[in-house]
């Protein structure tokens, strides 16, 4: 439908001339009426796990006994077929890029990022999906599919139970993963 | 939830700005003026706080009237504590007050100590705030109107 | 109209669920559903959801719990943000227009994360009502002044009510209020909202509920005694604060009538009554005889009130009833919004 075919809102005409004091004077034409909830949010059973871990430094995925595919950051199922998995399992701190972006937007409160940095879908070895990661350590130029990358985990003083102890991923200088072998966006 | 469970506050906001159109805005800058007033009805009966479409048949609606600023308590309950959200921060009543001149009650608070001094049918009066901008939030709440 | 059955529910609920997301809370309910009746997610037609993004506190949130449904391959779906029962509803017209003979329906709410009391306040008009933060027991308190100054209800009947509810909670490990308090004992506990006990306002609740439907043969394929769905309604009262009748449920009515529920007797019904209150109104708009009808023999939301799921535990409520042979014909009911603004009937009985 173009604009010309759309009927005008056919509304009568607001009649206030029995409301004296708004007469004249500026309409009040918005209001503001803001929102606010606040949540107390609990990441839930196979997260916490991953989470605790997180702060010895170990990456922990889970394993679909069926299918025998591993999944990092764990949800409790297979996010595939639905089934309940409650088998985990050790991943290494390595993998390898499947997909990146440069990106040259900063993060807030990540003020020891200089920009421009390369946004990254790493898997992990053993892996069989990817997950968001930032590849820093070297000229956002070099990063490519395949290049093998490991955590750079934050000092052991500063480790909580949180994602956040990977403070980027670094090239390990291994050779590439071949092209044939890189899981790129496929999935598991 | 659980001792030394592991949680994350998140707070969602919605730093929302409504246009009001024009029956809604004459609402709102009759309340930053210090008047009220409602929408007629095709039956006659005035509906406070109007709206555009008659809520019950959707006919347009288009008479805006003027309502008194006082009127009468339809139904109470009082609040002994007031939740953070809410623009009071004493004890109050939540009151449907049906102002003189309107056929239907709004909802707003009723500024009183102590429940003992709420009943059904009491004679109330808005209390406007001095600084005003064209919000519900205007009127500071009711209160008891001594008897004339 | 095509025959259309539940055969099989599974349901959670309890206090508070944080430990859990709502991935890991609907899981098991589906897998549960699914293969109690030996169906995988490659037999269902239709999957049907309800949830609250505002609940959850995140946009669009039903997606993520779609993995404890398995959506690969690609699944039909859809969702709606209400109640369960209003999922069902959209499930059971799909199966009305023929293409499919299963549908998976289910839906969950966790408001421990949150304030439920303040979600409910922002589905109020957003001009003249929210910006106060009017919260959901304070309504149902006004309604409650009106109700018992009018004479239509009494504190007693009220408390009546909210015994007879923990009494018959008693018997289900999904509820979170039970007990065998006095009349007595409950009047003499003091008001949260004025003129409101704690007993008169629903307990609130984290939980899921997951329900299987088949229409014609495959119903009777995959249950001995299919919980068949007479009569399906759902109907809306006003929106604006002021044009609402606060001593009567004129959309349940309707539902009810539409629903087909005074054709014939019921055993039992089950209610969605977020205060002792509304359960009163209900049973009266329903028509409900309560020397003959079981009243809420799960307890009904007042034993447990999970936003989002309720109704639709209703629903599964009556619907194991009959496929166990405790009951032949019964009500579910399921509402929405202040003051039982939104309300569903579905009739259902056996072969």
């Amino acid at each position: 439908m173009t604009g010309s075919e759309v009927p005008p809102i056919d509304l009568p005409d607001l009649d206030v001339s029995a409301i004296e004091a708004i007469e004249g004077v500026e309409p009040v034409r918005s209001v503001r009426t803001p929102i606010r909830l606040d949540y107390r949010y609990v990441p839930g059973r196979a997260a916490v796990t991953y989470l605790e871990a997180m702060a010895e430094k170990r990456i922990l995925g889970q394993r679909d006994p069926d299918t025998g595919h591993v999944f990092v950051p764990p949800r409790g199922v297979n996010p595939a077929s639905g089934r309940v998995l409650d088998e985990f399992v050790e991943l290494p701190d390595r993998g390898h890029v499947g997909s990146f972006c440069i990106t040259n937007v900063p993060i807030p409160g990540r003020d020891d990022l200089s920009l421009p940095y390369a946004s990254c879908w790493i898997f992990l070895d053993g892996a069989d999906i990817g997950f968001l990661g930032l590849v820093a350590g070297c000229d956002p130029d070099e990063v490519r599919l395949g290049m093998r990358v490991a955590a750079k985990w934050k000092p052991d003083d500063e480790l909580t139970a949180s994602a956040e102890n990977i403070r980027w991923w670094e090239p390990t200088g291994e050779p590439d993963m071949p092209l044939d072998e890189i899981r790129g966006g496929r999935g598991a | 939830m659980t001792e030394g469970e592991l949680w994350a506050p998140l707070t969602l906001e919605y730093p929302f700005t409504r246009t009001t159109g024009p029956v809604i805005g004459a609402f709102l800058t009759g309340l930053r003026e210090g008047v009220l007033c409602g929408i007629r009805r095709p039956d006659g009966s005035v509906l406070v706080p109007p709206v555009e479409y008659d809520p019950e048949t959707a006919e347009p609606l288009a008479e805006m009237v003027p309502v008194a600023d006082t009127g009468e308590v339809v139904t109470w309950t009082w609040t002994s504590e007031a939740r953070d959200h809410q623009p009071w921060d004493r004890p109050f009543a939540w009151a449907m007050v049906k102002l003189d001149g309107a056929d239907t009650p709004l909802l707003h608070a009723v500024l009183v100590d102590d429940p003992s001094q709420m009943r059904t049918g009491m004679r109330v009066r808005a209390r406007w705030r001095d600084e005003r901008e064209g919000h519900v939030r205007d009127i500071e709440g009711f209160v008891p109107e001594p008897p004339s | 109209m095509r025959p259309v059955a539940v055969v099989s529910t599974a349901q959670r609920q309890e206090p508070e669920l944080s430990g859990l997301t709502e991935v890991e809370l609907m899981a098991p309910l589906i897998e549960k559903a699914r293969s109690a009746v030996g169906l995988t997610q490659a037999d269902i037609g239709f999957t049907c959801s309800g949830s609250s993004d505002f609940l959850a506190g995140q946009a669009f949130s039903f997606v993520m719990t779609l993995d404890a449904v398995g959506p690969v391959p690609p699944i039909a779906e859809s969702h709606v943000e209400m109640d369960g029962a209003w999922a069902l509803y959209e499930a059971w017209v799909k199966l009305q227009i023929g293409e499919i003979d299963t549908a998976l329906v289910y839906s969950y709410g966790k408001s421990s994360p949150g304030s439920i009391r303040d979600v409910l306040a922002t589905q109020l008009d957003p001009y003249y009502v929210a910006p106060l933060w009017p919260d959901s027991w304070a309504l149902g308190a006004l309604q409650a002044r009106v109700l018992l100054e009018g004479g239509v209800v009494s504190e007693r009947r009220m408390a009546e009510i909210a015994a007879r509810s923990q009494s018959h909670a008693a018997g289900n490990a999904n509820a979170v209020r039970a007990g065998t308090p006095t009349v007595d004992d409950l009047l003499d506990t003091a008001f949260v909202a004025d003129p409101l006990r704690p007993h008169d306002c629903a307990a609130t609740a984290d939980g899921g509920v997951a329900v299987v439907l088949a229409a014609d043969d495959r119903a009777g394929d995959l249950s001995d005694r299919p919980a068949w769905i007479r009569g399906i309604d759902h109907r809306i009262d006003a929106h604006h604060f002021g044009v609402r009748d606060l001593v009567a449920a004129p959309s349940a009515a309707l539902a009810a009538r539409h629903a087909g529920l005074g054709s014939d007797r019921v055993d039992i019904a089950e209610l969605h009554s977020p205060f002792t209150t509304s359960e009163h109104l209900l049973t009266d708009a329903l028509g409900l005889d309560e020397a003959a009808v079981t009243i809420n023999p799960s307890g009904g939301a007042l034993a447990g009130d999970t936003l989002m799921a309720s109704g639709l535990m209703r629903i599964a409520e009556v619907a194991d009833r009959i496929s166990a042979g405790t009951a032949d014909r019964g009500v579910a009911h399921a509402s929405s919004g202040p003051w039982l603004q939104q309300n569903l009937v579905c009739v259902m009985g056996a072969d």
